[in-house]
């Protein structure tokens, strides 16, 4: 047996600091009563930092300083703005390993995707949105559209870092400020980040980032100087902030869960759609809103595709995420281990089978191997509920029809995969397909050229692309 | 997917309804999968066993029009002892020439364990006869060639005439006798992915031991990719007939990560059980000082300079 030797990434490259304090106006502050809260490494439950949770009090202060730098920010030439947004690209290019390893740390997730995946989007959004600064006037909304003011942003803790760049890049470019909230369980990238924007000397206050949970997001939604609120994360929360923001004036966008069907057809590449179901479930441990956790497939094809995907699995490596071999990392939290836990032991009593391939779990951290769910009906809890774990529930169908109806059949509709070596059955199921994004014969691809967002529970608002200007812009 | 293999030879039309029932390959989603394993990290204890590993694997190979028999002397030489300085250092897999220099090498090889490897068919073009092609490949088995790596006619699998390219296979096959048969694909002329699973289909149902992606006188050769393919449609082969086919990726596998990378490639599609000289060869030259630079440096945590290492 070929063994691989570990080779971990090294720690060395990032210094954290023991603790952190809120990043207002341009500059480090003691938050005014908020109290200091552990940050852990999910794949070993170290703790690796403290963070404090910002006090309504806080982020009045954040609002405050967002609010003095909007003057300047938005009165500068989208050719200075840019200016910036390269600056900073370049800077999180130098920094890379940096920020993919504490990101990883944070997180839990392999460092072949922070670092093959994460960081490069990250740039690549702060690049593109750095390009659009001084091109406004041309995206289609007007001569001269002018910025909403002051963006109040809240962001999960699946990618920490890349979220936060879809929302401060374009939010920028259009020429607003931000205050912004990372989650609770993932912030010291976005902490890290603001010591970026200080190396790129960024003009206080442009960026502010504070730290907090729950209440430190609603109070940021309800502060009454906030123009506009950017939102991703659970469709439950998400619900709360459209309640709350309703009839204030306040611009919204929200995107939120997904139950995606990833579509395999027989005439589908298979091995490729195998490698494909693989990467959109498994990838980033299924902490994905566009994630494809349930497999649509064509009975004619169904044991052949099933029996290769299991096989497929038993090659996945758990383990280490700084192991540059690792394939799957550990879960968030503890509360997500559960929740997925939850819904898996709930599948096994609806009576779907349920399969993982052997697979030794690390003691210590928050771990769930990569589950597979045959067997499984369309009212089955695990098929309509977001998992938001390693969990596939697979379920087949007989014709194309029969696909769109079920793949339509969910609250959701962020995202759906076709996988057909049939040009022009992609284009008819992506007619059909209820979902922001319809990928064909790949899955979990991004671009921030190219607006992701999505239909009914899953959010409204499109962010990337000349489609995601318009949430930052009064228009 | 179940043909019926039995009859599968019995007509082009009915070869060809098993050739494009296959699932396709998408390239790109074939091109990301070989390019993230290309990204796995072998270290230390694991990259010893691997450099090793590859070592015994190489088919050591000369296909020059400027070979001499001195030049063959050499070559194996270096087969039985690459590295004269430390004889812990495996031997090759096999030793690869052209059918004239086959007695040379038989003569060199003897007793050493080493196979002698003959490349036959009208090589590298495959352009000729029918007759030609078998009278060449029992001429080098006569000569005592362990195994005989031809070429398939390209021409005739790109304009659909599978049946010929079978018949060929099958007749080089016939006069291997007990010689081990490799078939030669040249990937890079069959240009698509689609191409080189239907080609390596055709050549193991037609008998072949081996399917080889190049003959190294055609760009691109042994690319991440088609040896992905290859490996793949060599694990559906044995899942569906029982049969086990090796692959030899040949051409362009110049260093040891080249070399790696194609280990990583076998672990992780087809396993074990290919991990093995009988089934797995590197068709190379070069990459063998690569490997030997690299064994030594793991060793001692020194480099060596070139000249340190016999060139042959």
């Amino acid at each position: 047996m070929f063994e691989y030797a570990p080779a971990p990434e090294s720690r060395a490259v990032v210094d954290i600091r023991p603790s952190y304090r809120l990043f207002v106006g341009g500059e480090w502050t003691d938050s005014q009563g908020g109290t200091a809260h552990k940050t852990v490494n999910p794949a070993s439950e170290e703790a690796l930092s403290e963070v404090v949770w910002a006090t309504e009090a806080d982020v009045d202060r954040a609002v405050g300083a967002a609010r003095k730098a909007f003057g300047v920010w938005s009165a500068l030439p989208g050719s200075e703005r840019a200016k910036y947004l390269f600056r900073i690209a370049r800077i999180i290019q130098e920094r890379s390993r940096e920020l993919a390893v504490l990101e990883t740390l944070d997180n839990g997730k392999p460092i072949r995707e922070s670092r093959d995946v994460d960081l490069p989007l990250v740039a690549a959004h702060f690049f593109y949105y750095a390009g659009w600064a001084d091109k406004l006037g041309h995206a289609g909304y007007g001569p001269d559209p002018r910025p909403l003011g002051v963006a109040g942003q809240i962001i999960p803790w699946n990618f920490p870092l890349l979220m936060l760049a879809w929302k401060i890049a374009p939010a920028l470019a259009c020429g607003n400020t931000v205050v912004l909230k990372p989650a609770e369980t993932t912030p010291l990238t976005a902490l890290l980040f603001a010591e970026i924007c200080q190396q790129a000397d960024l003009p206080p206050g442009v960026v502010n980032i504070v730290t907090g949970a729950g209440e430190t997001g609603a109070a940021l939604v309800n502060h009454p100087d906030v123009n506009k609120i950017a939102f991703t994360g659970s469709t439950e929360v998400g619900r709360q902030i459209a309640r709350s923001v309703a009839g204030s004036g306040k611009r919204l966008t929200l995107e939120l869960g997904g139950k995606a069907a990833n579509i395999v057809f027989d005439d589908a590449a298979l091995d490729q759609a195998v490698e494909g179901v693989v990467n959109g479930i498994f990838f980033n441990q299924g902490h994905v809103c566009c994630a494809g956790s349930r497999l649509l497939v064509q009975e004619s094809v169904a044991e052949e595709l099933l029996e290769a995907l299991k096989r497929r699995l038993t090659t996945l490596r758990l383990g280490d995420p700084l192991d540059k071999n690792t394939d799957i990392g550990a879960i968030n939290s503890a509360a997500q281990l559960a929740k997925i836990r939850e819904l898996s032991e709930a599948g096994e009593a609806e009576g779907a089978e349920r399969w993982s391939p052997a697979c030794p779990l690390p003691e210590r951290g928050y771990w769930f191997p990569p589950t597979i769910f045959t067997g499984v009906a369309q009212s089955h809890r695990i098929a309509r509920e977001e998992v938001f774990g390693p969990v596939l529930s697979v379920l087949t169908f007989r014709t194309p029809a029969e696909a769109v109806e079920k793949a339509n059949n969910t609250p959701y509709g962020l995202s759906a995969g076709v996988w057909t070596e049939k040009g022009s059955r992609i284009l008819w199921m992506a007619d059909r397909l209820r979902a922001g994004v319809v990928w064909a014969n790949t899955f979990n691809r991004f671009d921030p050229t190219s607006p992701f967002g999505g239909y009914k529970e899953s959010g409204y608002g499109r962010e990337g692309g000349r489609h995601g200007l318009e949430a930052y812009l009064d228009v | 997917m179940t043909p019926s293999l039995a009859d599968v030879a019995s007509s082009n039309v009915a070869l060809r309804n098993l050739l494009h029932g296959l699932p396709g390959v998408d390239r790109v989603g074939a091109d990301q999968r070989a390019a993230m394993l290309g990204t796995r990290s072998i270290k230390t204890t694991s990259k010893a066993l691997a450099i090793d590993l590859a070592i015994r694997m190489v088919d050591l190979t000369t296909l020059e029009g400027a070979d001499t028999p001195g030049k063959v002397r050499a070559l194996c030489a270096k087969a039985v002892r690459p590295d004269p300085g430390d004889p812990s250092v495996p031997k090759v897999a096999a030793v690869c020439v052209y059918p004239d220099m086959v007695s040379r090498a038989v003569e060199a090889l003897a007793g050493s364990g080493v196979r002698v490897a003959s490349v036959a068919t009208a090589f590298p073009s495959g352009r000729s006869s029918l007759e030609v092609k078998v009278a060449e490949t029992a001429f080098a088995v006569g000569a005592g060639a362990d195994e005989i790596d031809m070429v398939i006619d390209r021409g005739a699998f790109l304009s659909g005439d599978y049946l010929k390219v079978f018949e060929e296979i099958a007749a080089v096959k016939a006069a291997c006798g007990t010689a081990h048969l490799k078939v030669i694909l040249e990937t890079g002329e069959l240009a698509t992915y689609d191409n080189v699973r239907r080609a390596a289909w055709l050549a193991m149902l037609a008998g072949g031991d081996f399917v080889k992606t190049s003959t190294g006188k055609v760009q691109p050769a042994a690319t991440l990719p088609v040896t992905l393919v290859m490996l793949e449609a060599v694990r559906d082969f044995l899942s569906i007939t029982g049969r086990k086919v090796g692959v030899k990726p040949a051409g362009g596998i110049k260093t040891t990560k080249d070399a790696i990378k194609m280990l990583v490639l076998v672990n992780e599609t087809v396993g074990d059980g290919w991990l093995d000289p009988d089934w797995f060869r590197l068709g190379a030259s070069s990459v063998l000082n690569d490997l030997l630079m690299q064994r030594q440096k793991l060793a001692t945590g020194r480099y060596a300079g070139p000249d340190y290492f016999t060139l042959d």
